[in-house]
């Protein structure tokens, strides 16, 4: 039941309880219940909209960072990760394997503004050792959603 | 349509056809598929594009230039797949050489079926209420279609009882639909027992049309074919449309025994020759990578299914919550309508579609198919236009 909610919640996370409730054949109140257990347990972490910015008037700007990085002898990478979290600019932030160390989606209102904080925090930070910024150019796919919308084609309405 | 060149009463076209039973709800669809802005529940097929990944493959074959004929039989290679996947799903190994044949969708399979075993004026018995092209397509082939009614008591499950009194010394072969198409039913396992026990003790042939099989949401589905002695008198009708939503491909299978297989083969290779070769490829990448997205798309259904059928008996439109396919069927006689005013109304006055019970035999008066292969949203938008079209 829980792994049910949260596949609804993951696909669409404005379903009403009682949507949910009747979607799992269970009662409003016993959703309700779980529902508040993983947000008390932080299995879920938030609720957001996606968005769709290039219909946006107001600007915004979006990289993707890789950063190499020195780790310390004690904390290992998560030191400088958690150190790095913490800005307001950094999106999301991962550790992962490959070329670089970790991953960052940083958002700013200009280039000016995401290139300031690569050279003047980012880089500065003590352990990172190397960064490479990829502008975002477009957005073809987000949290599974596709931002291009197909052609309607003609299709029954009925049959048998 | 009468074409004013030709008086009505011309004898131009054959008997039999002449005699096809007119589908009483051939207005009612036109005039839903005329309509804009109409909520759906309507269609018997999947709401859910097919996989892409099964759309790249096929285009892929065409980039490839893979667009000529196939063997009449279809693909080697995707017959191999096929009865790999019925003996790990079905418990029953085939022959891809010679016990298997590609057609284009069930409703070629079954056709090539009735007329490679129909000698004219052989019966075929099936159970009403059912999927609108078995009578015709019994007749088609000069067979006489019996019916056997099923009835909301059972959940619409057959009633072995009732297909006994049924068989008769022509009877040739009986016509199975589980999970059903209009009903959802599905048969227990005891039922399936006898229902075999009847065609061994008769001698008679099963057809069983499994079209809804891998959408069986509780329990495990069982194929009359792979219980004991059926093998040798099952033919095994499946495909593509339903759990791989990929109707517009237009590909499916039939498995059974060499000499009938043979058969529907002969037909098959002069009035088809193959299946379209661009829908066998992606039918094999479906068979080869396409479990992760079918169970997607499964469990949406199920959960569909879980919102339809309480709403529907929360505003007293009785209806049993069913285990297999995409289609509830409640009884609307508590509306005070028939099925027909039913649905004609509702689609008046809410803009939602169903379509009358009427449609799939006259047993099935009194209720109509509400598929549930639509978005959530649509459903539960439909089900509070019910509610209001029940309240006035
Ligand atoms: C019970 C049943 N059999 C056969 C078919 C035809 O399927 P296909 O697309 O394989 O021709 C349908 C389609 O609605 C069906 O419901």
């Amino acid at each position: 039941m829980k792994n049910n909610i949260l596949r609804l919640l993951r696909k669409n996370a404005r379903l009403s309880v009682e949507n949910i409730a009747e979607q799992v054949s269970s009662d409003v109140a016993t959703v309700q219940k779980i529902i508040s257990e993983l947000e008390d347990e932080n299995v879920i972490r938030g609720y957001q909209a996606v968005i769709d910015e290039s219909k946006l008037s107001e600007l915004q700007v979006k990289a993707i960072i890789e950063v190499h990085i020195q780790p310390q002898r004690d904390g290992g990478f998560d030191n400088i990760a958690r150190r790095l979290a913490n800005f307001a600019e950094v999106n999301s932030l991962y550790l992962v394997s490959g070329g670089y160390d970790l991953q960052l989606e940083v958002q700013g209102e200009s280039l000016q503004e995401v290139a300031g904080f690569v050279s003047s925090k980012l880089a500065t930070i003590e352990g990172v050792t190397a960064t490479a910024t990829h502008f975002i150019l477009k957005k073809y796919k987000e949290a599974g959603r596709l931002f291009e919308d197909g052609a309607e084609y003609e299709r029954l309405k009925v049959s048998p | 349509m009468n074409d004013s060149k030709f008086p009505p009463n011309t004898n131009r076209v054959a008997e039999h056809i002449v005699g096809l039973p007119k589908s009483g709800i051939r207005d009612f669809f036109e005039l839903v598929n005329a309509m804009d802005d109409v909520i759906s529940l309507g269609i018997g097929e999947p709401d859910f594009m097919t996989p892409w990944h099964i759309r790249e493959a096929s285009i892929y074959a065409l980039e490839n230039g893979h667009t000529s004929y196939t063997s009449n039989l279809g693909l080697l290679s995707l017959r191999k797949e096929i009865c790999r996947y019925v003996k790990s799903n079905y418990a029953v190994e085939y022959d891809p050489v010679s016990e298997c044949i590609v057609t284009v969708g069930v409703s070629e399979g079954l056709d090539l079926l009735l007329r490679a075993i129909i000698n004219p004026g052989d019966e075929i018995i099936y159970h009403e209420p059912c999927y609108v092209s078995y009578a015709p397509g019994i007749q088609m082939a000069h067979g006489i279609p019996v019916v056997v009614p099923t009835y909301e008591k059972n959940d619409f499950a057959l009633d072995p009882a009732d297909l006994k009194k049924a068989i008769t010394p022509k009877s040739k072969a009986i016509l199975l639909n589980f999970p059903c198409n209009p009903t959802g039913a599905t048969m227990p396992l005891d039922k399936l027992k006898e229902v075999a026990q009847i065609a061994i003790d008769n001698d008679i042939l099963v057809i069983a049309d499994e079209i809804y099989s891998e959408l069986t949401y509780e329990g495990e589905h069982i194929s009359i074919a792979s219980l004991p002695g059926m093998r040798e008198r099952t033919i095994f009708l499946h495909g593509f449309s339903k759990a791989y939503a990929m109707t517009g491909y237009r590909i499916a299978y039939a498995c059974g025994p060499v000499d009938i297989i043979d058969a529907m083969m002969n037909i098959h290779q002069y009035s088809m020759l193959c299946a379209p070769i661009n829908g066998q490829e992606a039918a094999l990448e479906a068979l080869r990578n396409g479990k992760t997205e079918m169970m997607r798309m499964k469990y949406e259904y199920r959960d569909r299914r879980n919102v339809i059928t309480k709403r529907l008996n929360e505003m007293g439109l009785k209806c049993f919550k069913p285990v297999g396919a995409f289609y509830v069927f409640p009884n609307i006689t508590s509306s005070g309508l028939s099925s027909n005013e039913f649905a004609t109304r509702l689609l008046n006055e809410q803009n939602v579609a169903v379509v009358p019970g009427g449609a799939f035999g006259k047993c099935g008066e009194g209720f109509v198919r509400c598929a549930y292969a639509a978005s959530i949203d649509n459903i539960v938008e439909a089900m509070d236009r019910i509610a209001l079209f029940l309240k006035r």
